[in-house]
């Protein structure tokens, strides 16, 4: 087990990533943020505390988006996965849209957020935020735009984000 | 998490937690459904084939909605103007259905435990729809589901199940669903139309007189009163069996409290269940179509990967 961030290191790099969004986006005005279910969600719910904190008169849209029933991997003698709740109450009609995941790995949970994102609406445009993302192990040609740390794992290696409010401590870990 | 059970034969065979998976499966579809965009890619390479021997509207469409928005390719069958009038056998008739690539059977038939036997002899899940007088699983599941959504839980809430309970699968359906989800049920008509040894058999409580059932219940599902299945005359009139089993406005405002009315449909207004009373604030009936959408989804959606696990 190695740890790539410990807990003051992770609310550094939260807090990177947030105003690196408020650089592109400013106001906010037309940008809606967008956790992905079921693990993007704690870093979602942060950037999104966070982003209020530094911009308290600003409305920022937010909301949950569940993949499951996008999957590519359905009936491919995977698991079948229990849906998680998504929770969009606002139109992503002609908006930018950021798209809030924990790690970046095959690219094929970003390529089903798509997906199920376009139901939703047409966005004017969509980034992609990641915490970790794992460089060499793309199965698609997807890339972030904001990246909380570049990290080299091989495939047998895990990477884990552990957060306060469900495992009791921030850190994120490589598992043998 | 998957489903412990290959095909929906009856709630008989489910579990506890397979009701709890279903019911949490079909609360995201029920989100999916209110979309402007009502439909997801998730069944794009199934094929499902809806058999139906015996008549039906609400269950028919309803599954092929369902279907129809996890984008499942659809193929509908009904005996009239089929084969079967040619005297087919049903295992050689979903054989020959089967053979042409269909990956699940939505199925309902007159003779209960038509999908319990096709299931001994085919290897793709089926879907029970409704056989005979035996369950209605999908019915039970989706008025269960309502009843949760209107009152938060089924735990401890009471239930009373009014009418022809001896010909309704949805009224066994119901009870077992209920019962493993921990409510109280009590059934009620006339004892001409409720089978003997209930009580014992599926630890409900059995009354004759509707108005006590509706001053102990939180909901009432009122049946409709099956008479394509009553061979010989189980009561004397229809118009009797309103005066005295009818649920109305003037028994619901006797009763001081306002309880869920509910009903599978079809509804015969006016023989068990009025109009003003069925097109009330108090009626979930129209809720328990729309979930019926959603809650066939899940069914599906669990069948189909449970599939794919098993292989």
């Amino acid at each position: 087990m190695k740890t790539i961030l410990n807990g003051t290191q992770l609310a550094i790099t939260i807090d990177r990533l947030c105003h690196q969004l408020i650089e592109n986006h400013l106001n906010f005005e037309h940008t809606v943020l967008i956790g992905l279910q079921p693990r993007g969600i704690y870093l979602s719910d942060r950037i999104y505390h966070t982003l209020q904190k530094l911009l308290p008169a600003t409305p920022i849209a937010y909301g949950k988006l569940d993949i499951t029933f996008y999957r590519d991997d359905f009936n491919k003698g995977t698991a079948l996965h229990v849906p998680n709740e998504t929770d969009i109450n606002f139109s992503i009609e002609n908006k930018r849209v950021v798209l809030i995941d924990d790690v970046l790995y095959t690219g094929r949970t970003t390529r089903s957020a798509l997906d199920a994102m376009l139901d939703f609406g047409r966005p004017g445009s969509v980034e992609l935020l990641v915490l970790i993302d794992r460089r060499f192990t793309r199965q698609l040609p997807i890339q972030a735009d904001y990246t909380g740390r570049t990290i080299d794992a091989i495939i047998s290696e895990k990477v884990r984000v552990l957060w306060k409010e469900r495992d009791g401590k921030d850190e994120v870990i490589i598992l043998e | 998490m998957s489903l412990s059970v290959k095909h929906l034969l009856g709630i008989r065979d489910l579990e506890r937690q397979d009701i709890e998976l279903v019911f949490q499966t079909a609360d995201q579809f029920k989100e999916v459904l209110q979309r402007p965009i009502k439909k997801v890619p998730t069944l794009r390479d199934t094929t499902i084939v809806n058999l139906f021997f015996e008549n039906s509207t609400r269950t028919r469409i309803s599954f092929e909605l369902a279907e129809k928005r996890l984008s499942a390719d659809v193929v509908n069958f009904s005996a009239s103007g089929s084969s079967v009038s040619k005297g087919e056998t049903l295992i050689d008739t979903v054989n020959n259905i089967l053979s042409m690539k269909v990956d699940m059977v939505v199925m309902r038939h007159s003779a209960s435990g038509a999908p319990h036997f096709l299931s001994q002899h085919i290897n793709v899940p089926i879907v029970n729809a409704g056989d005979g007088i035996n369950e209605h699983p999908t019915q039970a599941l989706l008025d269960a589901f309502s009843i949760r959504e209107k009152l938060g839980s089924i735990q401890g809430k009471k239930v009373a199940i009014c009418g022809d309970i001896m010909h309704s699968r949805v009224a066994l359906s119901n009870i077992y669903c209920l019962k493993k989800l921990g409510a109280e049920v009590t059934v009620v008509g006339p004892p001409t139309l409720i089978p003997k040894h209930m009580e014992a058999a599926l630890g409900v409580n059995v009354t004759y007189n509707i108005r006590e059932a509706l001053a102990w219940a939180d909901v009432a599902n009122v049946l409709r009163i099956q008479l394509e299945r009553q061979n010989t005359p189980l009561f004397s009139s229809l118009r009797e069996y309103s005066l005295a089993y009818g649920v109305n406005r003037r028994l619901l405002d006797s009763l001081q409290k306002d309880i869920v009315i509910m009903h599978p449909g079809p509804i015969n207004r006016g023989v068990e269940l009025s109009s003003d009373v069925a097109d009330s604030g108090q009626s979930i009936i129209l809720n328990q179509v729309e979930n019926g959408v959603a809650v066939r989804m899940a069914v599906l959606y669990l069948l189909a990967g449970h599939q794919q696990l098993a292989n």
